[in-house]
């Protein structure tokens, strides 16, 4: 018999509350346990802690570009790569979070943090769409390929529809949607702090705030994955009708990953528009629906590390490329899409990543 | 006895043919029963029916007393029904462990979820697979894993389709032992079986479908004697 071992899943029995979520950090449904990793993992942080100390305020800016994008990666990796559903519209409700956010902090301006208040409502607002969503094609039974012609489908909607707002009656409160040419002029996220606010314009203070949420969001995912709803998740991805037939409503347990993905993909968005002040319709475009795809594709959807470093990666290398020109760019995505599929399916980094835990006897497989 | 399962007029039909022809079925707590009947005779059909996979166009089926006629699938199995399928239905990537928990995490937490598991890889004879993705287990082993995955919370009714389609004969055997067992602990089993020598080792009774509508019903012996059973099936099989 082929000897692949996995590790043991059973939470040490007796931990309740904080301790058994602590415990949840590591587990079945995630790569790297064991002090080795976590060490890895914080020298890895203590890197990217230590990165705007060697580089200019507008590198450090473009670097808090990248983390932006992770949300909706590691989103997509819970629909996509933990629930088996290929979602092929995050960018829906990272529009419409984007414009919430515009919309919102428009009409209420940034006093006393108010810009939190709008990132809530509109990562809220993008949550609840991909629920409604959601509930329309899990409970209607759709699945397979048809999941992401729904869910493209919906992100070109959205985006046909944007962008036919160009004339004075498209506005919401003082908030004019601009149609093609995009929303801009709302507000950067803001800190309330002594003698004026903090205005976390693209720099060094942003990529901290971005970086501790990156942090706070994946370690969270981890101990979401590995508790019983990670579990279901993954057996849904497996065996649906087994799924079911083990007493499990699997359709709302699919309906609630796709409104956490789209509610992630909704915070993507808010922190896009934060970060420049500005968003588009081509947001919600053809293009921009396919990149995450290829972000969580080459990093590896099945696991959330590899997720997350494979979308920094791909994007950096992404934005490299396209100082030779935006179209080489997305020729070079496809070609690593491509490649992907064909030679390292599971993901490049995962991949990587999982001959590394062999070689030292901590990886998932 | 009391009656666990009763099923009343049951009928169903896709196009134009007709897979469940006014059913009428009863189940007593406790029993060890069989369904048999030649390819198409409607016997998948019937449990998908029981299951809720299926919507039947009228009929009634009452679990335990109650109507679950409408229930959805999930609810049907939080009621006490379990059901193994033919193709071993397992989480392949999944360690056998982890396939477990999954099971019995909706009932069972903690130090209780544990034991149960323990407890199931030992009385599955899985204990040094714990840790074994269980798409690489022998088909009998995913069988077994699937049985346990089926029994750990201790339904009051498994439906079993061909439990044991593909074993060797000595997993078959075991798998009777197994089926002997939970049986003894309160279990009823209703069975579909092709293998006539696994149903004389595991059933008390059989039910004789064809052509989705209930064809004959006793114990093993009168149905193997039955001439007209003899001829719809077991002839037939023997074709």
């Amino acid at each position: 018999m082929n000897e692949i071992r996995l590790p043991d899943a059973t939470e040490a029995p007796g931990r309740r509350g904080p301790r058994l979520w602590l415990s949840r950090l590591e587990g079945p449904q995630t790569m790297g346990r064991g002090l080795g990793f976590w060490i890895a993992a914080a020298l890895v942080l203590l890197a990217a802690i230590l990165y705007p100390a060697f580089n200019n305020d507008y590198t450090v800016g473009n670097a808090a570009y990248f983390l932006v994008w992770t949300f909706m990666a590691m989103g997509l990796g819970l629909v996509w790569g933990y629930c088996g559903a290929l979602s092929f519209g995050q960018t829906a409700f990272f529009g419409l979070a984007g414009y919430a956010y515009g919309v919102i902090t428009i009409n209420i301006g940034s006093a006393f943090g108010a810009t939190w208040l709008a990132l809530v409502l509109a990562v809220a607002l993008g949550g609840a769409f991909a629920l409604l969503i959601g509930y329309f094609m899990f409970y209607g039974r759709i699945k397979g390929v048809f999941i992401g012609i729904v869910t493209l489908s919906v992100t070109l909607v959205l985006e046909t529809f944007m962008a036919q707002t160009a004339g004075p009656q498209w506005r919401i409160g003082e908030a004019r949607l601009n149609g093609f040419n995009g929303m801009s002029g709302m507000p950067p996220l803001t800190v309330p702090w002594f003698g004026g606010e903090i205005l976390l314009y693209a720099g060094t203070t942003l990529y901290y705030v971005l970086l501790g949420m990156v942090v706070l969001v994946y370690l969270g995912l981890r101990m979401l994955l590995n508790a019983p709803f990670g579990n279901v998740l993954v057996a849904i991805r497996e065996n649906p009708e087994r799924t079911e037939m083990l007493g499990y409503g699997i359709r709302l347990y699919q309906m609630l990953a796709f409104g956490l993905g789209g509610a992630l993909a909704g915070l993507s968005g808010v922190l896009y528009t934060a970060w420049g002040q500005y968003i588009t319709p081509s947001s919600m475009g053809l293009t921009a629906a396919a990149l995450p795809i290829v972000w969580v594709a080459v990093g590896g959807r099945r696991d959330i590390t590899a997720t997350l470093l494979g979308t920094l990666i791909v994007i950096a290398g992404f934005q490299s490329l396209t100082i030779y020109g935006s179209q080489y760019a997305l020729v070079v995505m496809g070609a690593l899409l491509v490649f992907t599929v064909l030679v390292t399916p599971n993901g490049l980094v995962f991949t990587v990543m999982s001959q590394i835990g062999r070689i030292f006897g901590k990886g998932r497989e | 006895m009391t009656t666990i399962l009763e099923v009343r007029k049951l009928n169903k039909s896709f196009g134009g043919v007709t897979v469940a022809r006014n059913i009428d079925f009863t189940l007593q707590a406790g029993a060890m029963h069989c369904l048999i009947g030649p390819n198409g005779a409607g016997k998948s059909t019937f449990f998908r029916l029981l299951l809720g996979e299926h919507t039947p166009e009228s009929g009634t089926i009452y679990f335990g007393g109650d109507d679950i006629t409408h229930l959805r699938s999930f609810q049907r199995i939080r009621k006490g029904i379990s059901v193994k399928f033919q193709v071993p239905g397992i989480f392949k990537a999944l360690s056998v462990r982890q396939n477990l928990e999954v099971a019995f995490q909706h009932h069972l937490h903690g130090a209780s979820l544990s034991e149960t598991v323990r407890r199931v890889l030992d009385f599955t004879n899985l204990s040094n697979e714990a840790t074994t993705a269980a798409g690489v287990l022998s088909h009998g082993q995913q069988q077994w894993l699937e049985i346990g995955m089926a029994v750990g919370v201790e339904p009051k009714l498994l439906l079993l389709d061909e439990p044991t389609a593909g074993m060797s004969p000595d997993e078959t055997r075991k798998t009777g032992e197994m089926l002997h067992d939970l049986n003894a602990r309160g279990i009823t089993i209703l069975a579909v079986e092709h293998d006539m020598a696994f149903v004389q080792q595991i059933s008390q009774s059989v039910t004789v479908l064809h052509m989705g509508s209930i064809f004959a019903e006793g114990s093993i012996d009168e149905m193997t004697a039955h001439p007209g059973v003899q001829e719809i099936y077991l002839g037939a099989a023997d074709e």
